[in-house]
């Protein structure tokens, strides 16, 4: 195991009621990795994540965040945009706090998700895209040092979804953080990610490490892999069988 | 990229403004006048019921001799206070019911029980206890008001979207942030809808009060003008009711506007 693993998950389980979402997962995450995980609808993506983020505890099994700081140390976004309808876009990030400095902050960030202009605008005049980037931009306001990203342009068109996965990965190599990306789509993780996490089932995971500096080519050998991984599923349908 | 312009949206709305304005007025004006051509003509004799002239008439005589300003005035002082006091009681008890499931399990079924007794009933119990004096009209509308406001606060605050509270609480919101930011704001229009239901009842409640023991306010100088077969008092006070209940709507709804003034931005309100 690596000494400077960041996020250690240790035989996690997680059952709800009589539903198995996650089994047995073992995972490390090193400090400043990029891992994109991959995977079915259902297949306890979210849920991973959220036991990752501490919003939710393991049936059995540990997760384990070492880190020296530990203020604001994490940052979710939430597969849905949770901004509050009630406050203008920029006190959405601020949670409306006075401060000069917040403020200022605030808007240097929706300048970086290009949403500069719509700082006193409330959510529900934005579009699905501009919620996401909103939401974006509140999860980097404290400077977190791990940021649990769940399928964050998953409503975003294919133009403005690459610029935004460049945006994501220029902040995320910037500001050394160690991200975890949930997403649909394949090649977005072939190009975004250090490593891929399928998520198979419950149980099985398959992993794909990305080569560095990877060219287009590249990216589409391992979006294929991991497609194939996804779609293999070999034992799905034994519990009804 | 660009602030979006809504020129045309509004320039819409201009143009409409004046048909939304007179339309709803276009009923009771019609209804005046019907009852006035009625009561020229013969057809309403007044001692069934009064054209609105005389109405008109009796109104100016009553506010000139000063009687009616004089009721008017305590008749707002008992619904305004007795809002005051049942509307604060109502929201802290819903306050502290939505957020700690200890209270909720010790005091709803309890508070729900108290509801179930129709608040005039306790006319001749509050009359015994407190007389007829000013606590026995305040008390009565505060019970009667506390109830609404309680019942809408608590459900406001404990159906607040579980989500949004979680998103606060992974980013580190205080409990007073978590409350300011999220909670009430969330609770706001449900409270709302309890304070408009409750001015409702704060007339009915003061009304009622006033007619069965008073010596003074709107209530007793219609029971007053009864006894003295006196029509256009009596009609009078009922259009004072109208259009105090209006006022008090129309408050409350310009209160509404003014904190709910997110709900009235984006597609949703077109
Ligand atoms: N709170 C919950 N209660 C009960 N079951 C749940 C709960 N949350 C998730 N599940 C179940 O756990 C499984 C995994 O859900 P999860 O949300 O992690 O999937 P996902 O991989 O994120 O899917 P998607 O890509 O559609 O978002 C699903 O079968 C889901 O029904
Ligand atoms: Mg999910």
């Amino acid at each position: 195991m690596n000494t400077n693993s960041m996020i250690k998950i240790k035989n996690v389980n997680k059952t709800y009621d009589n539903l198995t979402a996650l089994q047995n997962i073992n995972l490390d995450i090193n400090q400043g990795e990029f891992i994109a995980l991959v995977g079915m609808s259902g297949g306890g993506k979210s849920t991973l994540l959220r036991l990752i983020a501490g919003l939710e505890q393991p049936t059995t099994g540990s997760v384990s965040i070492e880190s020296d700081h530990t203020k604001s140390l994490m940052r979710v976004m939430f597969q849905e945009d949770r901004l509050l309808p009630w406050m203008s876009v920029l006190d959405n990030l601020s949670f409306g706090s006075k401060d000069k400095n917040t403020k200022a902050h605030a808007q240097e960030l929706l300048e970086l998700v290009e949403l500069g202009d719509y700082a006193d605008q409330f959510p529900n005049q934005l579009s699905g895209g501009q919620k996401q980037r909103v939401a974006l931009a509140r999860a980097l306001m404290s400077h977190p040092q791990i940021l649990l990203l769940d399928e964050p342009l998953g409503a975003l068109d294919a133009l403005t979804r690459r610029k935004m996965q460049d945006l994501i990965l220029d902040i995320c190599q910037k500001q050394n953080l160690t991200t975890i990306l949930v997403t649909h789509d394949v090649e977005e993780a072939a190009r975004m990610a250090d490593r891929i996490i399928v998520m198979k089932n419950s149980t099985n995971t398959y992993e794909e490490v990305c080569p560095k500096n990877r060219n287009a080519g590249q990216i589409g050998i391992v979006a294929d892999r991991v497609l194939g991984e996804i779609l293999e599923e070999p034992n799905i349908e034994k519990q009804t069988a | 990229m660009q602030k979006p312009v809504n020129i045309a949206v509004s320039n819409q709305k201009r143009l409409k403004l004046p048909i939304d304005k007179i339309l709803p007025f276009l009923i009771p004006i019609i209804l005046i006048l019907g009852w006035q051509v009625s009561s020229s003509l013969g057809w309403l004799s007044s001692s069934v019921l009064p054209s609105p002239m005389a109405v008109l008439q009796d109104g100016i005589k009553l506010t000139q001799s000063g009687e009616l300003p004089k009721n008017l005035s305590i008749s707002l002082y008992r619904a305004t206070v007795g809002l005051l006091i049942g509307g604060s009681v109502g929201f802290i008890l819903g306050f502290i019911n939505g957020m700690s499931k200890t209270c909720r399990l010790l005091f709803d079924s309890s508070i729900q029980m108290f509801r179930n007794i129709p608040h005039l009933a306790l006319i001749p119990l509050i009359i015994l206890w407190l007389g007829i004096n000013e606590s026995a009209k305040i008390s009565l509308v505060a019970i009667g008001t506390m109830f609404p406001v309680y019942i809408n606060t608590f459900h406001g605050i404990s159906s607040v979207d579980p989500e949004l509270i979680e998103m606060g609480k992974s980013y580190e919101l205080s409990k007073s942030q978590l409350f300011f930011k999220i909670i009430f704001p969330a609770a706001l229009p449900q409270i709302l809808v309890g304070i408009r239901y409750a001015l409702g009842v704060m007339w009915t409640t003061l009304i009622v009060a006033e007619t069965i023991s008073a010596s003074s306010g709107i209530g007793y100088m219609a029971n007053n003008a009864e006894d003295f077969v006196d029509m256009e008092t009596v009609i009078l006070c009922i259009v004072v009711y109208a259009v105090l209940g209006k006022i008090s709507d129309l408050v409350a709804k310009s209160f509404e506007s003014l904190l709910l003034d997110w709900q009235n931005t984006g597609r949703s309100n077109v």
